[in-house]
């Protein structure tokens, strides 16, 4: 479904991503953890086709994201760090217009709507103006509004940021079923989260994946914490490298 | 198409949930009623006064002339201000939003969504437009004038109004914010505006041949003539091409960042 091999993304001197390869397949949730800055927006971003990487080729849904990407974006779900609401419009209104431009069928519009609201639990806020929904609201409108076409790949970038726990709870609850036939990336750098949705994790720091492991074989090994500080600490590179060697407590006591 | 159609309807809603849509609305035709109240008063006084010296009854202009020119040229001016107040959020503020990244990573062409929105708010603006012709349409039904001159005028008014509308758009895709968008607008439109008085004073016969074949204002005068001049539509059809070609090409460029 994903097969993303040494993509980088250069903004002028700056590289904020450099020869980033992984991949997933259908049914597969990836938990992709960073620290922040650490280049997951910049993936993302160009996972959904909204920047083209600098180099290397992304595959997603079975298209390439350079040379396709119009075939990417009839395929993709994409939530951005920020739901892209308009203020001024109904969640129902808001979701049709979503449909509409995502090529849901004028005939399925409204059955696809209703059961979209349903399955994210936003029905009862249907008649309300997206400028006055709580936080919890506003991220499950985007979940929805990313879901409503049944896209292949669903990306989502932090999706749980600001929410209570009640509302992460319900968020990940919500994750984890889309898991049953769409292939998810969830960017994110709460560790819980990707213990609880994913079972596949990838570790970006600094740029670069510094880990990509299956999450049962990851915590046979040792918690995800302990990985994710090995992997990210100062030598990132080279502790991950470590991450398989038993030696490399020194990376997880560098917290 | 669909798109375009979804896209327009979306943004022609958004300008009827804001104030600003009523306000730009209601104040055009207020603006219009002023005007055309002080055209045919005038009008009024000079036909009187023309009566009374019957030896220059053959120079009173017409109705047409006086009044529904007069009052469309008028408009022309009151639009150079009031459309970039209706076109400045168009795309600005979507990149504000951040709901721009929703539309760019949605099969949705770039050139479909500028001609969604260019649909959208043109579509306003001839509801505008057309509202504020009520007046100058009334009058037939009182007096005697020339309908096919005020038709003319009408569409010309349309023509204007909705090449201003594609200079906007444009304005609007090069910024985040709106009243740059707005500004910026306003004084390209306004240089296009006053470069016409050069283009008619014609002292130098190159710069006034080149001002009046940039200047929509001196575009448009045949066509409140009532001359149908192919040359003035083919005039505005270029300006709002070139006005979407420019909003596609600079949003465009988002996809090679």
């Amino acid at each position: 479904m994903i097969e993303v091999k040494n993509i980088s993304k250069r903004y002028g001197e700056f590289s904020a991503v450099t020869n980033v390869t992984f991949s997933a397949k259908k049914g597969d949730i990836v938990g992709f953890l960073g620290p922040n800055g650490a280049g997951k927006t910049s993936t993302i971003r160009m996972l959904a086709t909204y920047t083209p990487p600098s180099a290397g080729t992304a595959i997603v849904a079975g298209y390439d994201v350079i040379a396709q990407p119009d075939e990417v974006r009839k395929r993709i779900g994409y939530l951005p760090e920020n739901p892209p609401l308009y203020p001024e419009m109904t969640v129902k209104e808001y979701l049709k217009f979503v449909g509409q431009i995502k090529g849901v069928r004028s005939s399925e519009l409204n059955s696809k709507v209703e059961s979209t609201m349903k399955r994210c639990f936003i029905d009862d806020v249907a008649g309300k103006l997206c400028s006055t929904l709580s936080r919890g609201y506003r991220q499950r409108v985007g979940i929805a509004q990313a879901i409503i076409h049944d896209p292949d790949v669903i990306i989502l970038d932090e999706p749980t940021s600001g929410l209570d726990p009640k509302q992460i709870i319900e968020i990940r609850r919500l994750i984890k079923s889309l898991g049953d036939n769409h292939t998810v990336i969830l960017s994110t750098h709460i560790l819980p989260e990707v213990s609880m949705v994913c079972n596949k994790v990838v570790i970006i720091h600094r740029g670069s994946v510094v880990l990509e492991k299956p999450l049962a074989e990851l915590v046979k090994e040792r918690s995800l914490e302990e990985t994710f500080i090995g992997a990210v600490s100062s030598e990132g590179a080279v502790q991950a490298e470590l991450v398989a060697a038993p030696e490399s407590e020194s990376g997880a006591n560098a917290s | 198409m669909r798109n375009i159609v979804a896209i327009a309807k979306r943004e022609l809603l958004s300008l009827f949930v804001s104030p600003v849509a009523y306000f730009v609305l209601g104040g055009f035709v207020i603006i219009g009623a002023f005007f055309f109240f002080l055209i045919l008063a005038a009008y009024n006084s000079y036909v009187v006064q023309a009566a009374q010296m019957p030896w220059a009854g053959s120079q009173i202009p017409s109705l047409n002339q006086f009044v529904v020119e007069q009052y469309f040229s008028t408009m022309l001016v009151v639009l150079v201000f009031l459309i970039p107040i209706l076109t400045m959020r168009t795309i600005a503020e979507e990149r504000r939003l951040g709901t721009f990244e929703l539309l760019i990573t949605s099969p949705v062409s770039i050139l479909e969504l500028v001609v969604g929105k260019f649909l959208g708010v043109g579509t306003l603006i001839t509801a505008m437009v057309l509202l504020a012709s009520i007046f100058p349409l009334s009058l037939p039904l009182i007096l005697d004038l020339e309908i096919a001159p005020l038709i003319s005028g009408i569409g010309g008014v349309i023509l204007f109004a909705l090449g201003l509308a594609s200079v906007g758009i444009a304005a609007s895709s090069y910024t985040e914010n709106q009243i740059v968008a707005a500004a910026s607008s306003m004084v390209i439109l306004l240089l296009l505006y006053v470069i016409q008085a050069p283009a008619e004073q014609g002292t130098n016969e190159f710069v006034s041949t080149l001002f009046r074949s940039l200047s929509p204002q001196a575009q448009v005068i045949d066509l409140l003539k009532g001359v149908l001049s192919l040359k003035s539509v083919f005039y505005f059809f270029s300006l709002i091409t070139l006005g979407i070609f420019l909003s596609v090409r600079s949003l465009e460029s988002f996809r090679y960042r």
